[in-house]
């Protein structure tokens, strides 16, 4: 299903989830929305935190809270070795070759905006062109428009296909002389797409090009071994993958992160400071600049923890069959268009209800108690693409089932009744 | 919270199905766009003068039920008022979708009156003023150019 997944210690098929249990780990899943169950479909947007992350996160704030990297006494010690640790786990967790090469930023807006403030400010130059494509999130395209402005630079994108995939004949052509970086999204927030980033990184390395992957949305679906894609820059976000908001990663190939200046100045970055003049610590610390989400990150440590005990293999096979299931059941209600068809897609379904606006799909099935996303989910050149204004988004999580999927059907002809 | 019943009352889906005044005005009118950034809606509204009276309203765009549907309304509302009296009417349409205004002052709202629900759905409230603000911005807009 993926392009690149870790490789597998265990031969054949991962055993089954227990989504009923694992149901049991997130409490937010108890809960009743407008008198009615949960159904939450909007895991694009954010994802639901277990109890082993939550706790971790109030353990913190009870017993273990510290500064880090400065104290000489116990508590910042421990938190030191809490928060570092995490840069540990999150290395292993996507087979990155070094932890100096795991960066912890605020989400993936973050980590991108870093590489094009930072990398952008020597690498690009008048006439330089950076390589995009159709389906990005306005966070992997508005951060390049601005490094471009301020360097002379310009932004192409590769157009997509009808069905919602790239169109690689055009990304050969556009990959030329003048291209300095490639950007593109693993997997699409807004219809479900997975590129193949291999091949990607592959055409682009042959021309000497790095590429930067927004892994937003991959990081939780698909088994990300970053060493197999071969990518030069890898962003991703903790909340959407089980654990707190405000903090993400920015994976980097270790000599250009060497290479590029400090993108934000302040304590923990430097090695020295005088009036005139500071040097800089090593990678990855002098990409951040004062005191750290220090909570935030030991929680997604907890999150990522988690997600390995769940199994990689199990939540992504799941997830393909739900998607599978809900993608054939959501067909078949009348009126009901797919926005985004690729043939290899995971855990987003965006749709369009024909003479129904988005917002007013999503506000009868929130009547019911079933969060969807509804809009642009901030990628327009997407929407303009498909000549809608605006899509309703289904998007799966492993503790999700089919009968939420039912529930989901279910509402959307309940859609059909009251505009009918 | 609101129910869904109350938020998409009849008039709405009514009016949601088939808008009045849908259409783009020729020359010697005023006009106005409005978008919410947040869900891409866009209205355009045009305005026809004469003298300080607005003799014709229409409009045009995308978006969801409240706002196509509060658009329509105020087309067929605004038209006849004066500038003094459109404006008037605004401030009292943003008071009812907020549910600022007082149920005395509801009754006197007319139609307009359907949309006291959106005040329960805080997200629909720019759906339901996006019109609203287009033709006051209309309104205020430099005179038309006339060739």
């Amino acid at each position: 299903m993926t392009a690149a997944t870790t490789p597998a210690p265990r031969p054949g098929s991962p055993a089954p989830l227990d989504v009923e249990r694992l149901r049991q780990d997130f409490p937010i899943l108890a809960h009743r929305v407008r008198g009615k169950p949960l159904v939450y479909l909007d895991n694009a947007a954010t994802t639901q935190k277990p109890q082993a992350v939550i706790d971790t996160v109030t353990r913190f704030y009870s017993s273990e809270n510290a500064n880090i990297h400065r104290g000489v006494h116990y508590l910042s010690e421990r938190a030191t070795e809490a928060y570092e640790g995490v840069r540990e786990r999150v290395a292993r967790f996507f087979n990155a070759p070094s932890s100096r090469q795991i960066v912890f930023t605020r989400g993936t807006t973050e980590s991108i905006n870093l590489v094009a403030q930072s990398f952008g400010r020597h690498a690009f130059g008048p006439g330089d062109e950076i390589l995009i494509t159709g389906m990005e999130h306005h966070s992997n395209i508005v951060p390049w428009q601005l490094a471009a402005e301020a360097r002379g630079a310009r932004l192409k994108a590769v157009p997509i296909t009808d069905a919602g995939e790239l169109d690689l004949d055009a990304f050969d052509r556009l990959l030329g002389d003048r291209t300095r970086l490639v950007a593109l999204v693993h997997l699409s927030n807004a219809l479900g797409t997975i590129n193949p980033v291999r091949d990607i990184v592959a055409r682009a390395h042959a021309r000497g090009v790095p590429v930067l992957v927004d892994g937003a949305q991959s990081a939780s679906h698909l088994s990300v071994d970053l060493q197999a894609l071969g990518c030069d820059f890898f962003a991703c976000s903790g909340h959407k993958i089980y654990g707190p908001t405000g903090v993400g990663v920015l994976y980097g190939r270790e000599e250009l992160l060497e290479r590029m200046p400090p993108w934000q100045g302040g304590g923990d970055m430097i090695a020295s400071v005088t009036i005139e003049r500071s040097t800089w610590a090593a990678v990855p610390a002098k990409f951040e600049a004062g005191t750290p989400m220090i909570a935030e990150v030991i929680g997604l440590g907890a999150a990522l923890e988690y997600v390995e005990a769940v199994g990689r293999e199990a939540i992504a096979a799941w997830e393909d069959q739900l998607l599978a299931y809900a993608t054939a059941r959501v067909s078949e209600v009348p009126g009901t268009r797919l926005i985004g068809t690729a043939r290899k897609k995971a855990s987003v379904l965006s749709f369009a209800v024909e003479g129904v606006h988005p917002h007013d799909v999503g506000a009868v099935l929130d009547d019911d108690g079933i969060a969807i996303r509804a809009g642009h989910h901030c990628a327009q050149p997407v929407m303009q693409r498909f000549g809608v204004p605006a899509t309703a988004r289904a998007s799966f999580a492993f503790y999700n089932t089919r009968a939420e999927v039912d529930a989901l059907v279910r509402g959307l002809e309940r859609v059909r009744t009251v505009f009918g | 919270m609101g129910s869904l019943s109350e938020l998409y009352q009849n008039v709405i889906l009514e009016h949601n199905r088939s808008p009045r005044n849908y259409r783009a005005m020729d020359d010697g009118s005023r006009k106005a766009e409005g978008s919410n950034p947040l869900c891409g809606d866009q209205v355009t509204v045009w305005l026809r003068m004469d003298g300080d009276v607005i003799k014709e309203v229409t409009f045009q765009g995308s978006g969801c039920a409240i706002s196509k549907a509060s658009a329509s309304l105020m087309t067929g509302v605004v038209a006849g008022k004066t500038r003094a009296e459109a404006e008037a009417l605004f401030d009292r349409f943003q008071r009812l979708v907020t549910g600022a205004l007082e149920p005395a002052e509801t009754e006197t709202m007319g139609k307009l009156a359907v949309f006291s629900g959106v005040s329960k759905f805080p997200i629909r409230v720019k759906c339901a003023s996006l019109s609203w603000h287009a033709m006051k911005e209309a309104l205020n807009s430099a005179e038309p150019t006339h060739t």
